[in-house]
């Protein structure tokens, strides 16, 4: 990206990615040789599938350009500069997620993980055995208990325990939090210290936020919980508990 | 009470037929509704051994027009449990009614001279006082007007009376001043459980009431059929103000209807409580250490002997397992009817559900329906019988019911749902009829 950057000698390089739906993002239009014509914010008719991936390689010289007022730079800036020649696009190669939504979250889970057993990287290595199916991504200190099925696609975080029988996929358990017995899990993020009771049942994207108690036998369908709740009744149809 | 060694007495046990039950469905598609089990056994079977009970009970007469083929089975099994009773099933050639019925094998219930007989219907469920009843009814015998019939009946709240046969009681003579089945209007809390002791001169009366009918069939004057007699709206309703022979003895025991399946789960729940006073040793009892079953069991729970349920299992409250069934490790399940020959694989959870016979369940799957108990709040609540159906044409929730050889696949979640015989699900369910 640097050597790209570099070598065109000009102020700025916006990284884009290529998407299925472009018009949910800012489209870049940009000459065989990268240099940016123009954006279009959220087309209505089909431009490009090219768009911004967030990531900018960009000269102090572009401080210049930037009165001291509230300034967004993809809006005021880069257009300036794309006018004046000065602004080249890299295509991004691989994987790319805006993970602002729950749902995009574990999708990005997932390709950051099927890049992870393409790459193999020393630190973060994938786990295998019996209990765990496809990409599974465990931390040392986790204790994981008997008969349980982990994954595909699944991230379990520091010092979190999981009981006995318990089936995860899909899904992100962060720092602490502990499931009991018998639970299944599918399309989830359990936030950090959470208790999740025996047998309990969530999927379709349910997220609980910090410090979360759900009771024994609930079942959780695309529930989004806030922090320090205690679930004691089931969500059978998606819903915000706050 | 003394008993008179010839003393005899009679219980007749209307079943109805085919045509009945269909609120019962599917799992009436399988099995006539009296023979579906519930708390372990037979519905039928809980009548029977409730009149067995009665001293001087000499023979059970069970009425209805099932085939015989239906019924007879089942009674040669259990004969042998009831020695000194002994138990026949009489086909109806066709509706006679409930009065009809008892009137066409009157030759039957008299023979042996009895000096009462007892009725029930079918679809009632609960702890009935019988010999009790049969005491008032005998004391009553010596009054100046005396007891044709003497029916049982409890208390209801003012809103669900008006879905039964209501009752009007003279509170110091227990004579019923008035009757009406489910009125439109407010009437009485007081409302009739379906079981009755009659005397023998009951049969001169509905002879008479047939007379009657036929004369005025045959008249033109009415279209109705000609042979069917129901004792609460031909007997009870016009002789309760007219004769003032009709009695009423209020009980405040259990007491329900069978009519769908949500009420199956309820009386379910209900029998293996009275198991606790009355049959002990049909409870499951927790085994502690290191005995064969060593399932955790909660609150009265039934399991059939050839079950096998792994120890790591949690079973109960109100829960009946029935013969052959296979539970995997890990299962929990509270508030159910598991039918014969089912198999339920790991982890998984059921609850207010009836799974149907030769069902099977896979892994980590959670198979879930909503009670219609009565109102904790209000005394003598009775069950909610609600519609299938909700005002915006939605199913109501309601007990999840699987028929027979239903198969669920591993980590679903059935909801809320009925599902027909033989179907095999291939995905989660909620608040759906699935064909």
């Amino acid at each position: 990206m640097l050597a790209f950057h570099q070598n065109h000698g000009c102020e700025g390089t916006v990284v884009v990615t290529q998407v299925e739906e472009p018009s949910k993002y800012g489209v870049v239009v940009y000459d065989g040789n990268g240099k940016i014509e123009r954006f279009v914010e959220k087309p209505l008719e089909f431009v490009s599938n090219k768009i911004n991936a967030g990531l900018y390689i960009l000269n102090p010289s572009i401080l210049d350009r930037i009165e001291v007022r509230p300034t967004s730079i993809e809006k005021e800036i880069f257009p300036a500069m794309a006018t004046d020649g000065q602004l080249f696009a890299y295509e991004l190669s691989g994987y790319w997620m805006d993970i602002g939504q729950p749902k995009d979250f574990l999708t990005g889970m997932c390709l950051y993980l099927q890049a992870l057993r393409q790459n193999s990287k020393g630190a973060l290595t994938l786990v295998s055995g019996d209990t765990f199916v496809g990409n599974v991504l465990v931390d040392p200190t986790a204790v994981i208990g008997h008969n349980c099925r982990i994954g595909p696609n699944v991230t379990i975080g520091p010092d979190v325990v999981i009981e006995d029988g318990v089936c995860i996929k899909r899904s992100t358990i962060l720092k602490g939090s502990k499931i009991r017995s018998h639970s299944w899990l599918d399309s989830c993020i359990v936030g950090w210290n959470c208790v999740i009771g025996q047998w309990v049942r969530m999927e379709n994207v349910t997220v609980l936020g910090e410090d979360v108690i759900v009771s024994d036998e609930v079942y959780i369908n695309g529930g989004k919980v806030l922090p320090h709740k205690a679930i004691s009744s089931s969500v059978p149809e998606p819903q915000i508990i706050m | 009470m003394e008993v008179n060694a010839n003393d005899c007495i009679k219980g007749v046990i209307l079943i109805g037929g085919p045509q009945k039950g269909t609120r019962f469905r599917p799992l009436s598609l399988d099995v006539p509704k009296p023979l579906f089990p519930v708390a372990g056994f037979p519905l039928l079977q809980h009548l029977i051994e409730a009149c067995v009970n009665v001293p001087a009970m000499k023979e059970i007469l069970v009425l209805g027009y099932f085939s015989s083929e239906e019924i007879n089975p089942f009674l040669n099994e259990i004969s042998h449990l009831y020695k000194d009773v002994k138990i026949r099933y009489l086909q109806e050639y066709t509706r006679l009614g409930t009065a009809g019925g008892i009137f066409h094998f009157r030759d039957q219930i008299k023979a042996g001279h009895p000096s009462a007989f007892i009725v029930i219907n079918g679809d009632v469920s609960g702890d009935f006082p019988l010999r009790d009843m049969l005491e008032f009814h005998r004391e009553n015998l010596n009054k100046p007007v005396k007891p044709l019939v003497t029916m049982l009946a409890t208390e209801a709240t003012r809103q669900q009376s008006v879905n039964y046969g209501c009752i009007v009681e003279n509170k110091t003579t227990h004579q019923v001043v008035h009757f009406v089945e489910k009125p439109s209007t407010f009437v009485s809390t007081l409302i009739n459980c379906g079981v009755y002791v009659c005397g023998i001169d009951i049969f001169s009366v509905i002879s008479k009431i047939r007379k009657e009918k036929q004369e005025s069939f045959y008249s033109g004057e009415t279209q109705e059929q000609l042979e069917s007699i129901m004792i609460e709206r031909d007997i009870i309703m016009p002789f309760a103000g007219k004769h003032g022979n009709i009695f009423v003895y209020q009980t405040n025991r259990v007491w329900s209807q069978v009519k769908t399946a949500a009420s199956a789960i309820y009386a379910n729940k209900q029998y293996l409580e009275l198991y606790r006073k009355t049959k002990p040793s049909r409870l499951a009892q927790s085994k502690e250490r290191g005995d064969a079953l060593g399932v955790r069991v909660i609150g009265d729970v039934y399991i059939h002997p050839s079950a096998q349920i792994d120890s790591s299992c949690v079973i109960g409250p109100n829960v009946s397992i029935g013969k052959n069934v296979v539970i995997g490790p890990g299962v929990r399940i509270h508030d159910s009817i598991i039918l014969g020959d089912s198999a339920v694989e790991d982890h998984s959870l059921l609850l207010y559900a009836i799974i149907g016979w030769s069902s099977s369940i896979g892994k980590w799957s959670r198979v879930e329906g909503t009670p219609c108990d009565p109102n904790p709040n209000k005394p003598f609540a009775k069950m909610e019988n609600v519609p299938l159906f909700n005002a915006e044409g939605r199913l109501n929730p309601s007990i999840t019911v699987l028929g027979c050889h239903v198969r669920v696949p591993s980590e679903v979640v059935v909801l809320n749902s009925i599902v027909l015989p033989h179907k095999e699900l291939t995905r989660s369910f909620a608040n759906e009829i699935i064909l």
